[in-house]
């Protein structure tokens, strides 16, 4: 019988929640990992509230003070990369897709669009359509931000990934610019009107990634 | 000596701009360090050093725009 042929074999392992550095740590191991040729690898993971902050990131970016954060206990963290100011907290699934992109045509803009599509196709598991935005990456549902995107990639295999608002509360990114724009984020739940479970967006996410990335998970 | 060069990204994609270097001229790199960061259209990524050697300099400085194959830094 012939093989159904695949781009690839992928794990998904599954941080549950976990702090923000200790769950970078992960990302770096596997990032190596996959350098070394181990398989293509999903992250799942939720975060405690924190505000990661790029290189670029400066305090214009926060609209609250230093005390009220301490105080709202948001954790901040400066990470190396470029990019501004990003929310993650509790009801938001973040997925850091490790992936070896020469096996997707070392195309970065390709790579940003395939995890785009991704996002869309896993809304529209959920009957919310979503798109993308002109000159503007994540995806939009209308003309708010529902999924951030932000990519790392070191030796053509990719870290960071995608910042999904399934349940998350929307008050945290009133505290920030996110990115450094003026824009209005929406979740799941605020646009079906119901609580959605984040194990079953994990689920839709596993088959998605499959799909647009012809992937075959174990 | 060796040049480092901005690689190739992808279709489409003809400069990035540069983020931050995490060495020095000066600093001692050795083979597969992250050499510096770049950013383009919401992806980052590091050119690493392909040898051993010192830092000697940098021709693309923190937030300027490069183009495909330019020369980003020399190491000695």
């Amino acid at each position: 019988m012939k093989q159904i042929e695949c781009i690839g074999v992928a794990r998904v392992k599954d941080l549950g929640l976990i702090d923000y550095s200790a769950a970078y740590a992960i990302q770096q191991e596997t990032v190596k990992s996959v350098i070394e040729g181990g398989p293509h690898t999903l992250l799942f993971s939720e975060h405690p509230p924190v505000f990661t902050l790029g290189r670029l990131a400066t305090e214009a970016n926060f609209l609250l003070s230093k005390a009220e954060m301490t105080k709202n206990k948001i954790d901040i963290v400066r990470i190396d990369r470029g990019g501004e100011v990003t929310f993650h907290g509790p009801g938001q699934l973040v997925i850091y897709p490790i992936l070896r992109l020469t096996d997707f045509g070392r195309d970065l803009k390709t790579y940003l669009k395939k995890l785009e599509d991704v996002g869309i196709e896993l809304l529209r598991c959920f009957g919310v359509t979503a798109g993308h935005m002109p000159k503007q990456r994540g995806v939009w549902a209308g003309q708010n931000k529902i999924i951030s995107i932000g990519v790392g990639v070191r030796k053509w295999v990719s870290f960071h990934g995608l910042a999904v608002n399934v349940n998350t509360d929307l008050k945290f990114f009133s505290m920030i610019k996110p990115c450094g724009l003026d824009v209005r984020m929406t979740s799941l739940s605020q646009l079906t009107g119901k609580e959605i479970r984040l194990a079953d967006v994990k689920e839709e996410a596993v088959k998605c990634f499959g799909r647009v990335f012809d992937l075959n998970f174990l | 000596m060796s040049e480092v060069r901005l690689p190739e990204l992808g279709e489409e994609i003809e400069k990035a701009v540069v983020s931050f270097w995490y060495f020095k001229v000066g600093d001692r790199v050795s083979e597969d360090d992250d050499l510096v960061e770049l950013t383009t259209d919401k992806a980052t990524f590091n050119v690493p050093a392909e040898k051993n050697g010192m830092l000697k300099e940098i021709r693309a400085k923190e937030g300027s725009e490069v183009k495909i194959g330019e020369i980003l830094a020399v190491i000695e």
